[in-house]
């Protein structure tokens, strides 16, 4: 035999209208937050990373030795991550996010952790005096760092570092002169084509 | 790609103006949750394709496609229909009306929350 119910019960009292309002602001504000993933990642900071790192591998080419021709590239890298946070903070401060909100949060939680093992290995690497698997697996932690960052943007960026991957693999398999070159392939030209892409299709 | 056609809608019909200019009133136009979701994410961003859209709002193709439609009609979104090869493609931005009914809304939400707490 069935029971029977109140329509209304105690423990589900009506919402009040304030609560109503606060969970629709709630709603936008998360939405934005959201969407703004899409443009977290910097188009025109792309580009200009591309561009010095276009520049750094024509000067780190004419170096006489290994250790200059790594002190270029590391330099390289200091600029590209100043200018990728410039770009990062212009970006969101267009759009009225807070840099680091959670679509900062999250790509930059992706980026960093490949990002210190590059770091930690460039270092072991140039103790032991054997640079030239540098370009590829700088190219592929690079490359691993975006996938995990843009897995909640748009499918460009991931896209992005599947590409940086695949010109790390070539970097490890092919011949130690194509280092160089495949370093201005992904830092310079993935850089500045994606950065481009992402301009125009994603507000900057 | 083929030639792009020209951003749809991007003067409101004349019978969508009243829900635009209805201040007072709350706009139930944005006041569904998958349209106020859809204004919301092009508020932030210059435009987003229908994929973006569905990928970002968890909906469904006719859901969103019928959400969508209604804002576009009342001159809230403009579309812009496109071809990539041979795959169509429809890409949304917000327009000025659309974005001063976000801000309206905002406003109005801000206002209620107001008053319930100085009552």
């Amino acid at each position: 035999m069935g029971t029977l119910k109140p329509i209304r019960t105690p423990e589900n009292p009506p919402v009040a209208m304030h609560d109503h309002a606060m969970d629709h602001l709630r709603f936008i504000r998360e939405t934005m937050e959201g969407a703004s993933a899409f443009t977290a990642v910097p188009g025109f900071g792309g580009i200009a990373m591309g561009s010095t790192a276009l520049f750094a591998a024509l000067v780190a080419a004419q170096q006489p030795t290994p250790s200059r021709w790594l002190v270029v590239w590391l330099s390289e890298g200091v600029l590209a991550l100043i200018i990728g946070i410039w770009a990062m903070a212009r970006k969101a401060k267009s759009v009225n996010v807070p840099l680091f909100s959670r679509p900062g949060r999250k790509f930059a939680l992706g980026l960093t952790p490949p990002m210190v093992a590059a770091a930690l290995l460039t270092l072991t690497l140039y103790q032991d005096n054997l640079l030239a698997p540098l370009p590829g697996i700088w190219l592929i932690l690079y490359g691993v760092g975006v996938v995990a960052a843009g897995t909640f943007s748009v499918r460009v960026v991931p896209a992005m570092g599947l590409c940086f991957m695949a010109l790390g693999a070539c970097a490890l398999l092919g011949p130690e002169a194509w280092g160089n070159w495949l370093l201005a392939a992904g830092f310079g030209g993935l850089h500045t084509v994606f950065g481009m892409v992402i301009a125009r299709r994603y507000g900057g | 790609m083929a030639k792009q056609s020209a951003w749809r809608r991007e003067n409101p019909p004349r019978s969508a103006q009243p829900a635009a200019n209805a201040a007072p009133e709350l706009d139930r136009l944005i006041h569904e949750r998958l349209r106020l979701g859809i204004v919301s994410a092009l508020a932030v961003n210059e435009s987003l394709t229908f994929s973006d859209l569905k990928r970002l709002l968890k909906s469904s193709d006719g859901n969103l496609s019928v959400h969508a439609r209604k804002l576009e009609d009342a001159g809230y979104v403009a579309c812009l229909k496109s071809f990539h090869g041979r795959t169509p493609r429809s890409e949304y931005r917000l327009t000025a009306v659309g974005r001063r009914a976000l801000e309206r809304y905002l406003a109005h939400m801000e206002a209620l929350i107001r008053a319930t707490r100085e009552g």
